[in-house]
């Protein structure tokens, strides 16, 4: 070490900050659920910065975004390796490219849906293996369970259930992020996400840790 | 007062709305091209009357936003880094010129080339043409830099040059906003020859903005944007330029910053206050997102003596863009970790959308070409540069908006046979209409392959300046009647299309064939926000 850092007392527990990594192949709407979250931590007086991805990766690539939450300023848009909370992921192979980002007690939520655009998608039985054998993971079938509910569209929002229980964001504030995104859409589709939030929630919650 | 939660892209639009601007002209690249997209959806423009329309390329938006300024309004023009090359002669010459509204001009760099394929530090134009430059911190400061910056601008009398970069631009941020301002009125420069730069007016002109440095030096020590944060530790002083500065904040969440920093986000360098960093740090450490443009000038100052640290020593790597990670390592508070990936963990890189046009043109040409020697095809900026990768490999060059007709034109004259090149309806109103109008000239023998999707499709789907005019300009430049076919890319046209190339390659002059089928991703858009209505 080069630098003599000083470190201040004990940091405060009470202290609100969740760095959450995005994931998913473009096109498959990962800034819906950044939108979600972001709205709800506004909705509960938190600072956010959300970096995401524009333009080329866009085709069909690798998509990520960053979203970092905060009970005070946040600096920087990028969130450092090593210090995510969380990697939120829509596609399971996405879920494991930006595992140099999460810290060692950070979860991974995840898609259990392979997305095969590419001719050398790895099988998924490794896939899900390799994440499984991961510390704190959550696989999630979200366009599954989206069906049982007949809401095929808010595999998605389904995926932004599964995270609530580890976002530190009460649920109203969530519910009035999927009412901010989907109000202009009318009253039945924002019942439908508000639904399939809950599911994804629960069915979460019952799934061994 | 209340946040908003912007881009910085956003951020900077709604600054501009703010600052009372009565124009914005840009042409689409990534990462500049949600400013206008904002300014296009925003109520609060549209009520204002604001022109905000794409122009063909980047040298036709800062000369309009130039004629703005000169008619006493305010205006903006943005592009990305590479635009500003072609807009380098406007944006050079209008700081020799001058502006009567305030003008700023937007560039948003792309370090790491997330989405480009250079990654210049447009910083260097904006000292070579002795403006002041702005480089945000934060999407707030973009906000505020913008919002000021058309004051400033007539102020001084110059144009000023806005700088950000892709993380900037593409992250959100809640934004306070200020009263917006009303426009200015019409009014024509007093000195009815402040834009002749003929020889004997330039040379006073160009005086007199030398004159201007010592004035721009001035602000820019007393800048708010350059602060000056003393620290107790001495052994090292830093400087942190635009979004730098987060990423060195953001190692000090949890304990204090032991050490001086200097922030800067306004340029010329504050000198006194590098002057006063140096004097008292026994070394420096240089941050800077883009090419070590102020660590280069630092050397400049205070001459050689104690160690200036940064891209250039390898304490930063020489390229791509910062992050905290890098700066922790640079402060030697982090070391360098390897994770371990899975092996089976295949890249995803970006591909042409299934059933798009492109993909039509590239099956039928790859199987003409099997016939000839070489098999290298000149192609151009866009969607369809895709091509290059598998399944297609379908092409050999990109180089600059517009390069695929000149550069087949040139390997022509040298004897390449055939000399074929594919190019967007975009690019080609953009910079490919001049090229071609030499091609026809000489008579050289090439085959341009148009592919019009009668929009910007990289970007988005911005409507492209040539829509519906793509023949007639073709015919205007020169093109025969004969040789110039329209097909459309579909499967069923396959044969079509492969004879319809054979006989163009065949043919000893210039052909142009355009494959015209629209964007199917924005087709798809479109259809969605009908059924919503
Ligand atoms: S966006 Fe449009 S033009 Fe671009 S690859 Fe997709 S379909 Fe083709």
């Amino acid at each position: 070490m080069r630098y003599r850092i000083i470190k201040k007392e004990k940091v405060k527990s009470d202290k609100m900050k969740k760095d959450i990594i995005l994931a998913g192949v473009g096109g498959q709407g990962i800034l819906t659920i950044a939108a979600v979250i972001g709205f709800a931590a506004v909705d509960k007086g938190l600072f956010i910065k959300q970096a995401e991805v524009h333009g080329m990766s866009q085709r069909g690539g690798e998509v990520i975004s960053h979203l970092r939450i905060s009970d005070k300023e946040i600096f920087s848009d990028l969130i450092p390796k090593g210090k995510a909370d969380m990697i939120l992921s829509l596609e399971p192979l996405e879920s494991l490219r930006y595992v140099d980002f999460l810290k060692e007690d950070g979860y991974i939520i995840t898609n259990t849906k392979p997305f095969e655009n590419i001719p050398n998608y790895p099988e998924i039985e490794k896939i899900l293996a390799e994440i499984s054998s991961r510390k704190n993971s959550r696989l999630i079938d979200a366009e599954e369970i989206a069906r049982e509910i007949n809401s095929v569209k808010s595999a998605n929002i389904v995926l932004v259930g599964a995270a609530s229980l580890f976002l530190d964001i009460p649920l109203e504030n969530l519910e009035n992020g999927i009412k901010q995104l989907f109000g202009k859409k009318g009253e039945e589709v924002v019942n439908q996400n508000i639904f399939a939030f809950r599911k994804g929630r629960e069915k979460t919650e019952n799934q061994a840790g | 007062m209340k946040k908003i939660l912007l881009l910085g892209d956003e951020a900077i639009g709604q600054g501009a709305i703010d600052g009372g601007i009565s124009g914005i002209y840009a042409y689409p690249g990534t990462p500049s091209t949600e400013i206008m997209e904002f300014i296009q959806r925003s109520k609060q423009a549209k009520e204002n009357k604001i022109h905000a329309t794409w122009s063909a390329n980047e040298k036709t938006a800062v000369e309009s936003a130039l004629g703005m300024s000169y008619a006493g309004k305010r205006a903006i023009a943005c592009m990305k880094h590479v635009g500003l090359n072609v807009a380098a002669d406007a944006f050079i010459n209008s700081a020799i010129t001058g502006v009567n509204g305030g003008l700023i001009i937007l560039v948003a760099d792309d370090p790491s080339m997330h989405s480009s394929q250079n990654e210049q530090d447009s910083r260097f134009y904006g000292k070579f043409s002795l403006l002041p430059i702005f480089e945000p911190s934060n999407q707030q400061e973009a906000y505020e830099m913008t919002y000021n910056g058309f004051e400033l601008s007539e102020k001084i009398g110059l144009p000023i040059l806005l700088r950000i970069t892709t993380r900037l631009a593409h992250s959100r941020y809640g934004i306070i906003t200020q009263l917006s301002k009303t426009q200015n009125s019409f009014s024509v420069p007093k000195d009815p020859k402040q834009f002749i730069l003929l020889p004997a007016i330039a040379r006073k002109r160009y005086k007199s903005l030398l004159e201007k440095q010592s004035l721009l030096q001035k602000i820019s020590e007393l800048s708010s944007f350059n602060h000056f944060i003393v620290g107790k530790d001495k052994s090292l002083g830093i400087v942190a330029c635009g979004i730098s500065f987060n990423y060195l904040m953001e190692n000090f969440q949890d304990s204090e910053l032991p050490f001086s920093v200097l922030k800067i986000s306004q340029h010329p360098i504050p000198q006194e206050k590098i002057k006063k960093l140096y004097d008292e740090s026994e070394e420096l450490l240089i941050l800077e997102d883009g090419f070590p443009f102020v660590e280069e000038q630092i050397g400049n100052i205070v001459g050689i003596g104690k160690k200036i640290r940064g891209r250039l020593t390898g304490d930063l790597p020489r390229d791509g863009e910062l992050n905290p990670n890098l700066v922790a390592i640079a402060l030697g508070i982090e070391k360098e970790k390897q994770t371990n990936f899975p092996e089976f963990l295949a890249t995803r890189p970006p591909a042409l959308c299934p059933g798009c046009g492109h993909i039509d043109v590239y099956n039928a040409l790859n199987e003409v070409m099997k016939d000839f020697e070489p098999q290298r095809i000149l192609s151009d900026i866009g969607c369809y540069t895709l091509g290059a990768l598998p399944p297609y490999n379908a092409i050999n060059s990109c180089v600059d908006m517009g390069a695929s007709i000149t550069m087949a034109k040139g390997a022509s004259d040298a004897g390449m046979f055939p000399s074929i090149a594919v190019i967007g309806d975009s690019t080609f109103t953009h910079s490919g209409m001049t090229g071609l109008l030499d091609a026809v000239n000489d008579k050289s023998n090439i085959v341009v392959i148009i592919l019009d999707n009668s929009l910007v499709g990289m970007t988005g789907g911005q409507k492209a300046s040539g829509d519906g005019k793509i023949d007639n300009i073709c015919l205007a430049i020169g093109v025969e009647k004969e040789h110039l076919k329209i097909v459309v890319p579909l499967r069923k046209n396959h044969e079509l299309m492969k004879k319809l190339l054979l006989e163009e390659i065949n043919y000893n002059g210039v052909s142009v064939i355009i494959a015209r089928r629209e964007c199917v991703t924005e087709l798809s858009k479109k259809k969605k926000l009908k059924v919503i209505k």
